[in-house]
């Protein structure tokens, strides 16, 4: 699929609701969302307002009870388990809080683990230009253990690219790093989302990095509200 | 195999630590295995030498003491050797004795008392073959044991001097004693108990342990003894007959079966805790896109891998060991495809103890991977 192919994300009437019987909440009630190629939305919100729900249903991790979600024109709600895994592989990036890289691997490898897992190469740039664009050519051959917090968020962004996804999906990239380190590490995100043409959400608490964002949305108790 | 050979290098003390109780395993594994083996030549070398297909003891004797008590006669012998499909029968006798060298030591011997020229007697390596009246052929071991071609030994109590004539080219051992070769009308003043200068009872004239049948595929065995009077077991049926050989080989075997479970349980438990400590790894693979089958892949192969590595070392290190038993006194013996056997089982056995473990990966549920590190 080529980037103009893309259509983003587009989440219409989405609902979730978790647990069962009387203890059931509702994570996601009634949620419209979309995301351009190219586009960084953040979502803030309190804890528990749904924003990791909303990651889930986007992120085909979790089957909404109500609502369509497509990335590019495709209906990926429906999808069965076994599918929902290789598309993830092949169209979603995901970076997680404080990078969540694999512990064995080092920084290159771990870029090297997503082309391994497709078998198949995808990116136009190779792991190491990939690891070079985003500041990391010279710790390539460091473990986890070895980088720094801001150095872990950068490889797990390089990571998520890796795959040519159409959805970046974003969690928390902030949490555990200094102000400083915040800014260039969600700079970067906004520079790979229009380098990439990839539809990007972040669920973020720092206010501090929305500047870099192209839009933001606030979400409580499973309700979105754009400002 | 790429995640799974990055890991074994990262994590490889702990992969060491627990390989390194597989291949202890293993080590143990080879010991005993040649000590089984080394065992069975002790105890049954001697009948696996013979070339028989088959033993008819007397009808009603228990098999567990047959070589002792059995007593057949030369009728019975006859009536085997009117069997279709049979061969050659002849008559054969066993018994242990006492006796002390000419060199003034203590011999034990397992005297097998054969018809000289018969297909039951043994061609010596080295001296005269069976035939001379109170002639014996030992068993090359015995030289081993300091007895020459040409010593004598005196049974004790009867006082029958017997004279080494030859010897055989390898080990004839029955119940850990030497096999010693004579002709059966020897044999039978030795059992009857009658010494230098006294006759024969009439009654012993005739007597043997059993009869050694030498058969074809179509024999039907069933079909002798009720001619005969005799009960049959085949050669390696016989094996249970030799003193001490059923409860060596059974405590022998349980000995191994402990060990293969146990081997099992430790790869089981090692991957068990290997995969729980991974979980949010796997988790964050799963949500990466990583399918099931190539997680469980990958954890099958560096099972794979480590136990190939540990046994491997495990086998060579027992080999060495083994290798310098030999001489010892201990009976030992490394055979090639018992040790392999137990190497193969070794390995299947912790892959299933790893698959056990392994399995969880296909439980975990990618979500995990959102929110907080755990």
């Amino acid at each position: 699929m080529t980037t103009t192919d893309r259509t983003g994300l587009t989440l219409s009437g989405v609902t979730l609701r978790l647990g069962d019987g009387d203890a059931t909440v509702t994570a996601l009630d009634n949620v419209h969302l979309s995301v351009s190629p190219g586009e960084l939305l953040a979502v803030v919100g309190p804890s528990g307002a749904g924003k990791s729900s909303l990651l889930a249903v986007a992120g085909v991790l979790t089957t909404p009870d109500e609502g369509t979600v497509t990335i590019d024109g495709r209906d990926v709600a429906s999808m069965s388990a076994k599918d929902r895994a290789a598309y993830r592989r092949d169209h979603v990036g995901f970076v997680f809080q404080s990078g969540n890289l694999l512990p064995a691997l080092t920084a290159v490898d771990q870029l090297r683990l997503v082309t391994n897992l497709s078998r198949k190469r995808v990116d136009d740039r190779s792991p190491e230009q990939l690891l070079a664009d985003v500041g990391m050519a010279h710790r390539a051959d460091r473990r986890p253990h070895q980088l720094s917090g801001g150095e872990r968020q950068r490889v797990g962004i390089a990571r998520a690219l890796v795959g040519r996804p159409s959805l970046l999906l974003v969690d928390e990239p902030t949490a555990a790093l200094d102000r400083a380190r915040s800014h260039d590490v969600v700079r970067l995100l906004a520079e790979e989302t229009k380098r990439s043409a990839v539809a990007t959400v972040m669920v973020t608490h720092d206010q501090d990095v929305l500047e870099h964002c192209d839009r933001v949305v606030e979400m409580i108790d499973g309700r979105l509200s754009g400002n | 195999m790429f995640l799974a050979l990055r890991e074994l290098r990262f994590a490889r003390w702990r992969f060491t630590l627990m390989g390194s109780v597989v291949a202890l395993i293993a080590v143990l594994m080879v010991l005993l295995s040649g000590l089984s083996s080394g065992l069975v030549n002790d105890g049954v070398s001697g009948l696996q030498r013979l070339p028989v297909t088959a033993f008819a003891f007397d009808g009603e004797t228990k098999i567990d003491s047959a070589f002792s008590r059995s007593i057949v006669d030369s009728q019975q012998v006859d009536r085997w050797r009117q069997q279709p499909g049979v061969r050659e029968a002849e008559p054969f006798g066993n018994l242990l004795v006492n006796t002390r060298s000419s060199r003034d030591t203590p011999v034990d011997l397992a005297l097998f008392g054969v018809e000289p020229g018969s297909f039951l007697a043994p061609t010596a390596a080295e001296g005269a073959d069976v035939g001379t009246p109170d002639g014996i052929v030992v068993s090359q071991t015995a030289l081993d044991n300091g007895l020459r071609v040409g010593d004598t030994v005196t049974v004790d109590r009867i006082g029958t001097v017997l004279t080494v004539v030859g010897a055989t080219a390898d080990q004839h051992t029955f119940g850990h004693v030497d096999v010693a070769y004579l002709p059966l009308e020897s044999w039978r003043r030795l059992q009857a108990g009658v010494g230098p200068g006294q006759a024969l009872p009439a009654n012993a004239a005739d007597r043997a342990t059993a009869v050694a049948i030498r058969a074809d595929d179509t024999v039907d065995l069933a079909a002798g003894d009720a001619a005969a009077g005799t009960t049959t077991v085949t050669k390696k049926e016989s094996y249970g007959a030799s003193p001490g050989y059923t409860a060596e080989t059974t405590t022998l075997t349980l000995i191994e079966a402990f060990l293969y479970a146990i081997s099992a349980l430790v790869v089981g438990a090692f991957f068990t805790v290997w995969t729980i400590n991974r979980r949010h790894e796997l988790a964050v693979l799963r949500a990466m896109g990583a399918a099931k089958p190539y997680l469980l892949r990958d954890g099958l192969l560096q099972a794979l891998v480590i136990l190939t590595l540990a046994i491997a070392a495990g086998v060579a290190v027992g080999v060495a060991l083994g290798s310098l038993m030999g001489g010892s006194g201990v009976p030992f013996a490394l055979e090639a495809p018992a040790v392999g056997f137990a190497a193969v089982l070794l390995v299947l056995l912790g892959l299933l103890g790893a698959s056990a473990a392994i399995v969880r990966v296909t439980t975990i549920d990618p979500l995990a991977a959102l929110g907080e590190q755990r």
